[in-house]
């Protein structure tokens, strides 16, 4: 959870980069304690070792369809997620496996899911790109670019509704930030005040097309301009000023001043989806990211600055290589859905 | 020379209205541009100007009078000094030259579709009390019911709130429920449709309106890819309680783009119920049984109808359960299936019928997805003849598929091809004769039964 730690400026600047994003008056000095570093490192290994045995499974042919991999992103979902309260909701689009591991859901039904079996999610009638969990707050999972923006902002309507006090974070991607139905949704939570943070994973292109090719204009965060919703940037290899940055939003949300956008300049290792040879951009773009700025090494390196023992950090990635190989099993394991799983689940029964 | 004010229309389904009141009295001298008198419609109040200048001679309908045909004479109006004279004033010839021919009849006119409650069949399960409503109260009635009894649903759309409804469907609304529950929207349909999906995942009860279903088109991607597929998507974990209504199908002269049914579109997609109303009891109880459905469901009413009275069961608990037909009348030679403003013309058309010998059953659909097909059977194997009627485009449609199930449930039974009666395979003409052509009249419905039931007179 949330902490305001009471690091001096001198400290932060010896332990690393201090978190960009955090700027008014706003829990500038957010350097969480090492319990906290070391879950952050861990909810984002899992992410990367998931993604890795996904990409490794479809190769094999146990996945089909669309398979779009979060790898190089997991600052991004993983810092929200470490500053979220309980009950505060997510909804995304389909590049979703990180979200859902990050929302607490099972790895093992995630990855079912992709394998399409039965203890899948959804029973294995969904897929890659639309799993739910009502229990864990997570809405989805949805295929069509920017459709969950305003389905985010409909769940924070819910929320001011119930005057629960929560907050959506509805994600999408630089490629959705085009999208019509974006603007009707920013005019609407603006209009009425609603508790939702649009994150934009910037990862530098939809699909094949860099942002820069698609998106008229300076930045991204300022698209809300027009609406008056504030806006911030945000580097999403830095989960640390994600978290940072987060606190802000939420914080900002939860006081009823309305919408807020994060723009969160991250980065995707991997192809579009599994089948995207990613021709658009060069070895050495993707390299250069991978050495410098992987959020996890970044994270490693700081936590190894700050003293933590080589061997803890072992443990941790064992731990890890377990759940999934403990997930990897489950999904191969579990058998297909019935015949008859056809048609259920189509409407739900009246008396 | 005397010049005539008639009872203007004012909307493009508007067939007659309340002379409200008179701002001028005889006598007095009026400027074009003036406002003369207030009209009251089944939508709205709205003030009537003079459109010359001159001196009210004559009133010749009074304050208060009820159902004035549109058309109808109320005033002469004469120039300055000149004589009004009354002899040939004659009311009925002025109603002769009314612009829309249905309504050239004199006031108070007989409604387009008028109601015949004589052969309508009591729901077999009411037998309480009931009293004389609009199509449109009920709808209102039935939200406001249904918003009493569950604090999760509300209502959202264009003009829903403070304009009391583009429709006046949802007027009085927001003074009862306050705007936290009736929430004007921009005019922003894809935006807002795909939020009332994401307040329903999150176990709220929208009923969202679309001013007409022909811009549903604009959100019909949340409608289907969001609202219907959710719940087998998510293996049954999540579902998307909302009702999308609003009116569908022709209204009247308002061309192709403001004119059309998709009963046929949503009724096509697994996942979602299609719900499409004839008199104001099923459109009260439909309504009802919609907005405490767990799926979603698209709530079909038609523009034309909204005005039109019925009797409806007084009791705040009265439903009618969604996915049953109704016989609205019995016959023993002809099936005739309708739903929405078809069911009066096939109404109309069976008392024709009668007159010839035919004795036709009419069956109101009023659910087309999850579709009656059990009672439409049961009439096919007694009459063994099936005409199915509906406003929509001919191909892929509702009749279509009536027509194929009935083959796949009763081919034996049957005596003749099934005939369909449809709107025509073009986009709606503005024209009032080639609206007319464009649209399933009596006529047609005559013809299909004819033939299939082998009578001279079929093509």
């Amino acid at each position: 959870m949330a902490k305001s730690s009471s690091a001096s400026a001198d400290q932060s600047k010896k332990r690393g980069r201090p978190p960009k994003a955090a700027t008014g008056k706003h829990l500038i000095n957010d350097f969480p304690e090492t319990d906290v570093l070391t879950q952050l490192y861990k909810d984002m290994l899992l992410i990367r070792r998931f993604e890795e045995k996904a990409g490794q499974l479809y190769g094999m042919g146990e996945i089909g369809g669309f398979c779009h991999l979060y790898i190089g992103q997991e600052a991004v979902v993983v810092g929200l997620q470490s500053v979220a309260e309980d009950g505060d909701s997510i909804v995304t689009s389909y590049r979703d496996h990180g979200h859902m591991l990050a929302c607490g859901m099972d790895a093992g039904g995630v990855m079912a899911e992709l394998t399409g079996r039965e203890g899948g999610y959804s029973k294995g009638k969904g897929g890659s790109m639309h799993m739910f969990s009502r229990e864990k707050n997570f809405y989805g999972g949805h295929g069509i670019v920017a459709a969950q923006v305003p389905i985010g902002a409909g769940l924070a309507f819910a929320h001011k509704y119930n005057n629960d006090g929560k907050v959506n974070m509805a994600y999408l991607g630089d490629g959705a930030v085009n999208q019509g139905q974006v603007y009707e949704t920013f005019n609407m939570a603006a209009l009425w005040k609603l508790p939702v943070i649009f994150v934009i994973e910037n990862n530098q292109y939809g699909m094949g097309t860099a942002v820069t090719r698609a998106a008229a204009g300076q930045d991204l965060c300022d698209r809300g301009k027009a609406y008056g919703i504030p806006g911030a940037q945000v580097d999403g290899m830095d989960v640390l000023a994600v978290r940072a940055a987060g606190e802000v939003a939420l914080a900002h949300c939860r006081e009823g001043k309305g919408p807020y956008i994060l723009e969160m300049k991250t980065y995707r290792y991997r192809g579009h989806s599994m089948s995207d040879p990613a021709k658009y951009r060069t070895r050495e773009e993707v390299d250069s990211m991978r050495k410098q700025h992987d959020p996890i090494d970044q994270l490693r390196d700081l936590l190894v600055r700050e003293g933590i023992d080589e061997s803890a950090l072992k443990v941790i990635d064992k731990e890890v290589k377990q759940v999934v190989t403990d997930a990897t099993d489950f999904a191969l394991t579990s058998p297909l859905p019935a015949a008859d799983e056809l048609y259920t689940d189509i409407l739900v029964e009246t008396a | 020379m005397a010049i005539e004010i008639k009872m203007p229309a004012l909307s493009p389904t508007m067939t007659e209205g309340r002379l409200a009141k008179w701002l001028v009295a005889e006598g007095d001298e009026v400027r074009s541009g003036d406002v003369i008198a207030e009209i009251e419609t089944d939508k709205a109040t709205m003030e009537v100007e003079a459109i010359d200048d001159g001196v009210m001679a004559k009133i010749t309908v009074a304050d208060g009078t009820d159902n004035v045909a549109v058309g109808t004479v109320i005033a002469h109006l004469v120039e300055d000094g000149e004589s009004f004279d009354e002899a040939p004033a004659a009311a009925a010839v002025a109603v002769a030259e009314a612009p829309a021919a249905a309504v050239a009849t004199p006031a108070p006119a007989a409604p387009v579709e008028a109601p015949r409650p004589a052969q309508i069949m009591a729901e077999a399960d009411w037998d309480g009390p009931t009293k004389t409503q609009t199509v449109r109260e009920a709808l209102r009635d039935a939200m406001a019911e249904e918003m009493r009894q569950d604090e999760r649903v509300f209502v959202m759309g264009e003009e829903v709130a403070e304009y009391q409804g583009a429709y006046k469907v949802t007027q009085g609304l927001l003074d009862e429920f306050s705007e936290k529950r009736v929430i004007d929207t921009p005019i922003t349909e894809h935006g807002f449709a795909g939020l009332g999906v994401g307040a329903a995942f999150g176990d709220l009860r929208p009923v969202i309106e679309f001013m007409t279903f022909n811009f549903s088109m604009q959100a019909i991607d949340h409608i289907i890819n969001s609202a219907a597929k959710t719940l087998y998507m998510s293996g049954g974990q999540m579902g998307c309680p909302i009702v999308f209504r609003g009116p569908n199908g022709a209204a009247s002269r308002v061309a192709a783009q403001h004119s059309q049914c998709y009963a046929s579109w949503y009724a096509h997609c697994p996942g979602l119920k299609v719900v499409s109303p004839w008199s104001a009891a099923d459109a009260k109880g439909l309504l009802k049984s919609a907005i405490r459905d767990p799926n979603p469901v698209i709530f079909l009413e038609n523009e034309v109808m909204y005005g039109q009275s019925f009797e409806v069961p007084e009791h705040d608990d009265w439903t009618v359960p969604i996915g049953k037909a109704k016989i609205v009348r019995e016959g023993t030679d002809v099936t005739i299936t309708a739903f929405s403003i078809m069911v009066g013309r096939a109404l109309e058309a069976a008392d024709a019928l009668a007159a010839q010998g035919i004795s036709a059953e009419v069956i109101d659909l009023r659910t087309i997805r999850p579709l009656d097909i059990d009672t439409i059977v049961a009439s096919v194997r007694k009459t063994n003849h099936l005409v199915c009627t509906e406003e929509g485009f001919p191909f892929a449609g509702v009749s279509s598929e009536i027509a194929m199930q009935i083959m796949e449930h009763c081919f034996d039974y049957l005596d003749a091809p099934v005939e369909r009666v449809t709107g025509k395979d073009v986009p709606m003409p503005y024209a009032e004769n080639l609206e007319k052509l464009a649209l399933p009249q009596i006529d047609d419905i005559l013809t299909a039964v004819h033939k299939a039931c082998y009578r001279e007179g079929g093509r």
